[in-house]
C-alpha cells in the first residue's frame, strides 16, 4: 500500500519528537562509512565486469563551428562518432536529452568523439594523437561583448528606486564581479555501460537517478524501462552531476557498436571543460537607508552568461526579494548569449554568488551609515515577503544574527585598520546567509522483515550528505528499531524514483517519503493488534498500545511493506519558505603582501529539525569552505580569444586545502516548519555557502581598509589597495 | 610487459603496458579500486598510497618502476570489519563526506606520522629539529596535498589528532 501525501497545510503534529526509539537527530556514524574508509565503497568507474572496454573522449579545440573530417586511430578498436552524443550536460532535472551531434560545436572542449582501446594507455594515447580538421565560425566568447537579453519575466520594479537613491541619507551603488567557478566534485565523471540484448546498464556519477534515467532513453533513443542507473555512491556532485553527460552517453554508444562493455571517465581538465560552470556575474547592487538605517530602496541587477538557447542562467537575485525590506526595489537579469562552456547549477545557484555580493554591499552601507553591520541588518528584517505579502513558513534571521553575535564575540570588533599583530592586519566580518527551500515529488518503499529488520529502497543518491544515514535514521525511529537493524539501498533505478541530490531538497523529501512508507507500515501492525495508529508505541522491536505488548515477530508474519509518495503543495505558494543563518569570519591581512588567512569562522544556521547532527554540520562545515574559495581563490579563467576555460585543473583552479581552512564552528538553531512537510525539516546542503564567502571580504575590510569587488580577493588586488 | 608488485604483503605478477601507472594497475589490472583516481596529475592526493613506508602519488608512479618496493594500499590498512584506528576516527569524527579523497587522506596521514615520529620538520614547525606538537596547523599544512571539496578539513584533523593520541596513550601504558 501506498501512502501519499501532497504537502498542501502546515504540519504541526510534531511526530518525530513523540516517537520512543530517540534515534532521530542523533550523531550517529555514517551507515556507510566503514566502505568509505576501507576503500570499498564502489563509485562509478568501479565495477570491474570481464571484457571492459575503456574510452577517452576526445575535444573540439575551437569555440564554434563544424568538424569536417577525422583521422585514423591506429591501435584503437573504434573511433566513436554518433548523433547521440551530447554537446553538454543536462540541466538538473531535465526530462530530456541535452542538445546532441557532435559535428556541429558549440563551445571549445566540447566532446567530439570516444576513441576506444582495450587499454586504458592505448584509448588514451589514440586520442591525443587523433588528427581533427574544422570549419571555425567567429562567435562572441565574453558576456560583454554581447547585448544581452532580459526576459521580461525575470525582471521587477516596485516604487522608484532612482528617487529613493537620490534621496538617501546614505547610500551604496558599486559594482561587483565574480569568475566562473566549477564544482571540481573530487570524483571525476565516470561511467561504466554494458548492454544485455536491447537493455543497457550504466553505472554512472549522476545525482538524480529519476530525471537522469529520462535524459539518458531520450539521448540513446529507447524506452526508459530498457535502461538501468546505478549509482551506490557518488564521489561528491556539488551540482556537476545533476544532469547526464557527455561520458555515460558515449559509453553506452561504444558498449552498443563494440558488444561488450565500456569505461568512459573523464580526465579532471574534461571535468572542468564539460561539467556545468557557475557562470561568472557582473552584480550592480544599490542601497539606499535614512539616518537610522532603515532601508528605503534596494535594487540587484545582474548579468550573466550561458549558450545560445540553453533554458539555464545563474538565478542571481534569487533571495533578493525576500531577505530585507525596502519600499523601493528593482531587480534587473541579463543573460549575455556567448560561446563559452554550458553553464549550470553549482552549489547554491544564485545565493552562492548573489548573497555573497549582497551581503558585501549591506557591509558597506553600514560602513557609510556608521551603523554597526549586524544592527542594519536587525533593523531591516521584513514582517512577511515585501511585495507579495506572503507569510513566511518559519523565519529565523533575528535569531541568527543575535545568537552568531554573541557566540563569535562581535562587541570585541574595532574600526577598520586598528588592529595591527606583527605584520599582520586583524578583523572580523559577518553576514546573513539565506536559502530558498523546496520540496521535489519523492518515493520510497520500506519492508520490515518479521525478525525485527527492515530495509529501505529508492533511487536517491547519497553523494556525501548523509542520505543512507538519516533513512535509515528515520526508519528506525518510526518502526522502533535498533539503527543497525536498518538497510538502506540507493542508487539504483529498480527502487521507487526519488526526489535526488540536489537544490537542498534532498533530505527532506526523500525523507518525507520514507517517513510516510513507514506510516503505512504503523497502520498495518496497528491494525494486527487492534489499536489506532497513534496509539502504537515502536521501541526496540516491541508493539505496545495500552495494556497490549509484542515482539514484532509475533505481529509481523514474514514482512509488512510500504510505500511512501511526497509531493509538493499548496504550501509552496501560500507561503516564502527558506533556511536562515548568520556567517561570522576572522582573518589576517598581511600589510606587506596582501596574503589573507582565515584564522576563526562560525556559521549559527537554521534548517527545521536536523535528522543527524553529526552529518548536517558536515554539510555545513563544506558549504562554509566553499565560502573561503569563493572569497578568495576560486576562478575559472578563459580565454578572451575563444572562450576555453584557462584554470582548468585543481593545479590552476584553487579549491580550499587543509591549510587554509581553520577549526569551522557550527551551531544550529533550534526549528520546527509546519509547512514543509511531516518532517519539518528543510535543506542544508547549500545554506552554508550562501554568504560564507562575504563574512571573509568583509572582515578582510575591517581587518586593512580594503574592498575588493573583484572576487576572488588574491594577493594582487589587496596589495593595490593597501597604503604603500 | 611482466612486472611483480609487493602489494599489501602479497606477490602480484602483472603483464601492463609499460605506460600503465601504479594507480591504473591497482585499479583496472588488480580491482584494487580503493586507491581514487581524482586528477591523474599530483594535484590532488586521492591516490596517495605508502611505498616503503613513505606516501607517494600512486598517479605520478609508473608500476614497472616500483617492483622492488613495498606498497600498502588503503585495502592493506583495514578492512571494514576491522578497521585500523586511523580509519576508526575518520569514521567517528566524519573525517569524510563522499569518501572519494578518504583512502588518498587516510594514506596520507599515516605516512604523515611516520614523518613526525622520524623528525622530519614541516613549515609550520616552531623548530626544525623538533618534537612537534601535533597542532591543526601542524597537522593541516602536513596534510595539504590531500585535497578534500566535501570540506571535512576540519573533522579530518581531528580525527588524526585523535588517533595519534590514542597511539601515544598506547604507548605509555606499555
Amino acid at each position: 500500500m501506498t501512502r501519499h501525501l501532497r504537502v498542501d497545510g502546515p504540519n504541526h503534529d510534531d511526530r518525530l519528537d513523540h516517537m520512543a526509539q530517540g534515534v532521530i537527530g542523533q550523531p550517529l556514524n555514517r551507515l556507510e562509512g566503514p566502505l568509505k574508509v576501507a576503500g570499498r565503497a564502489t563509485y562509478a568507474a568501479e565495477a570491474r565486469p570481464r571484457n571492459l572496454a575503456y574510452g577517452v573522449l576526445v575535444q573540439a579545440a575551437i569555440p564554434a563551428g563544424k568538424v569536417l573530417e577525422i583521422g585514423d586511430a591506429p591501435g584503437a578498436l573504434a573511433v566513436i562518432r554518433d548523433k547521440r552524443m551530447v554537446r553538454f550536460a543536462a540541466q538538473g532535472m531535465a526530462r530530456k536529452a541535452p542538445k546532441s551531434g557532435p559535428d556541429g560545436i558549440d563551445y571549445m572542449g566540447q566532446a567530439i568523439a570516444l576513441v576506444v582501446a582495450d587499454t586504458f594507455e592505448a584509448a588514451r594515447h589514440a586520442a591525443q594523437n587523433l588528427s581533427v580538421r574544422y570549419a571555425r565560425e567567429d562567435v562572441p566568447v565574453n558576456p560583454e561583448d554581447v547585448t544581452p537579453e532580459l526576459p521580461p519575466k525575470k525582471q521587477s520594479k516596485t516604487g522608484d528606486l532612482d528617487k529613493a537613491m537620490q534621496e538617501a541619507a546614505f547610500s551604496v551603488d558599486q559594482v561587483w564581479h565574480t569568475p566562473s567557478q566549477m564544482a571540481a566534485a573530487m570524483e571525476p565523471h565516470a561511467a561504466i555501460a554494458e548492454w544485455d540484448g536491447d537493455r543497457v546498464t550504466i553505472r554512472a556519477g549522476l545525482q538524480m537517478l529519476s530525471s537522469n534515467k529520462e535524459q539518458m532513453a531520450d539521448a540513446l533513443g529507447i524506452r526508459p524501462d530498457k535502461l538501468r542507473l546505478l549509482a551506490p555512491y557518488v564521489g561528491g556532485g556539488f551540482g556537476s552531476k545533476l544532469g547526464i553527460n557527455a561520458e555515460s552517453v558515449a559509453a553506452a554508444i561504444a558498449a552498443q557498436k563494440l558488444g561488450r562493455p565500456v569505461q568512459v571517465s573523464m580526465t579532471r581538465q574534461q571535468v572542468f571543460d564539460l561539467a556545468h560552470r557557475r557562470s561568472e556575474t557582473r552584480q550592480r547592487i544599490r542601497l539606499a537607508c535614512d539616518a537610522d538605517g532603515t532601508l528605503t530602496g534596494l535594487g540587484h541587477e545582474a548579468l550573466v552568461s550561458n549558450l545560445p538557447d540553453d533554458g539555464f542562467s545563474e538565478p542571481v537575485t534569487q533571495a533578493t526579494p525576500f531577505t530585507y525590506q525596502a519600499a523601493h526595489r528593482q531587480v534587473v537579469h541579463a543573460i549575455a548569449r556567448i560561446h563559452r562552456s554550458c553553464a549550470g547549477s553549482v552549489r547554491a545557484p544564485g545565493e552562492a554568488v548573489g548573497v555573497t555580493v549582497f551581503e558585501c554591499a549591506m557591509d558597506e552601507l553600514a560602513e557609510a551609515a556608521g551603523i554597526d553591520p549586524v544592527d542594519l541588518r536587525l533593523r531591516n528584517i521584513p514582517e512577511a515577503e515585501p511585495v507579495t505579502g506572503r507569510p513566511f513558513s518559519s523565519h529565523k534571521l533575528t535569531e541568527a544574527l543575535q545568537e552568531g553575535a554573541k557566540l563569535f564575540g562581535w562587541s570585541d570588533r574595532r574600526p577598520a585598520k586598528e588592529r595591527l599583530e606583527g605584520e599582520w592586519y586583524i578583523g572580523i566580518g559577518m553576514a546573513s546567509a539565506v536559502r530558498v527551500n523546496q520540496l521535489v515529488e519523492s518515493r520510497a518503499r520500506v519492508t520490515l522483515v518479521q525478525d525485527g529488520s527492515a530495509i529501505v529502497e529508492t533511487d536517491m543518491t547519497d553523494i556525501g550528505t548523509g542520505t543512507y544515514t538519516i533513512l535509515g535514521q528515520l526508519a528506525a525511529e518510526m518502526l522502533g528499531l535498533p539503527a543497525d537493524r536498518v538497510e538502506v539501498k540507493l542508487g539504483d533505478t529498480q527502487f521507487p524514483p526519488a526526489a535526488g541530490s540536489g537544490g537542498s531538497f534532498g533530505a527532506a523529501s526523500s525523507g518525507n517519503s520514507v517517513f510516510l512508507a513507514c506510516e503505512e507500515i504503523r497502520r498495518q501492525i496497528a491494525k494486527a493488534i487492534g489499536c489506532d495508529e497513534g496509539d502504537l508505541t515502536l521501541q526496540d522491536g516491541m508493539a505496545r498500545a495500552g495494556n497490549v505488548s509484542k515482539s514484532l515477530s509475533e505481529v509481523v508474519e514474514g514482512t509488512i511493506t510500504g510505500e511512501g509518495h511526497l509531493e509538493p503543495g499548496k504550501t509552496e505558494k501560500s507561503h516564502r519558505q527558506a533556511t536562515w543563518g548568520s556567517h561570522w569570519a576572522e582573518v589576517a591581512v598581511n600589510r606587506w603582501t596582501g596574503e589573507v588567512r582565515v584564522r576563526r569562522m562560525m556559521g549559527v544556521f537554521a534548517c527545521g529539525r536536523v535528522l543527524n547532527e553529526k552529518t548536517a554540520r558536515s554539510q555545513c562545515l563544506g558549504g562554509m569552505t566553499f565560502g573561503i574559495g569563493i572569497a578568495l581563490t576560486e576562478a575559472m579563467e578563459h580565454d578572451r580569444r575563444d572562450g576555453h576555460a584557462v584554470s582548468r585543473d585543481l593545479a590552476e583552479y584553487h579549491i580550499p586545502c587543509h591549510a587554509d581552512v581553520p577549526p569551522l564552528e557550527v551551531h544550529f538553531l533550534q526549528e520546527r516548519d509546519a509547512y514543509v512537510g511531516p518532517l519539518q525539516a528543510k535543506g542544508l546542503g547549500e545554506l552554508g555557502i550562501c554568504g560564507a564567502g562575504a563574512a571573509v571580504l568583509n572582515a578582510i575590510y575591517n581587518a586593512c581598509g580594503v574592498r575588493v569587488r573583484e572576487l576572488p580577493a588574491t594577493p594582487d588586488k589587496i596589495i593595490a589597495g593597501l597604503d604603500p | 610487459m611482466q612486472i611483480t608488485l609487493n602489494l599489501n604483503g602479497t606477490s602480484h605478477h602483472l603483464d601492463v603496458d609499460p605506460r600503465t601507472t601504479l594507480l591504473d594497475a591497482l585499479r583496472h589490472h588488480l580491482g584494487l579500486t580503493g586507491t581514487k583516481k581524482g586528477c591523474d596529475h599530483g594535484q590532488c592526493g586521492s591516490c596517495t598510497v605508502l611505498m616503503d613506508g613513505r606516501r607517494v602519488n600512486a598517479c605520478l608512479t609508473l608500476a614497472c618502476m616500483v617492483e622492488d618496493r613495498d606498497i600498502t594500499t588503503i585495502e592493506g590498512i583495514g578492512t571494514p570489519g576491522h578497521l585500523s584506528p586511523l580509519q576508526q576516527q575518520f569514521l567517528d569524527h566524519d573525517g569524510f563526506q563522499c569518501g572519494y579523497c578518504t583512502p588518498g587522506q587516510i594514506c596520507s596521514a599515516a605516512g604523515m606520522l611516520e614523518e613526525i615520529a622520524a623528525g622530519w620538520p614541516s613549515h609550520a614547525s616552531e623548530s626544525l629539529d623538533g618534537p612537534f606538537e601535533l597542532s591543526h596547523a601542524e597537522i593541516a599544512e602536513r596534510m595539504s596535498g590531500n585535497l578534500c571539496r566535501c570540506a571535512a578539513y576540519t573533522n579530518i584533523v581531528a580525527a588524526i589528532r585523535q588517533a595519534a593520541q590514542g597511539d601515544n596513550r598506547r604507548e605509555d601504558a606499555a
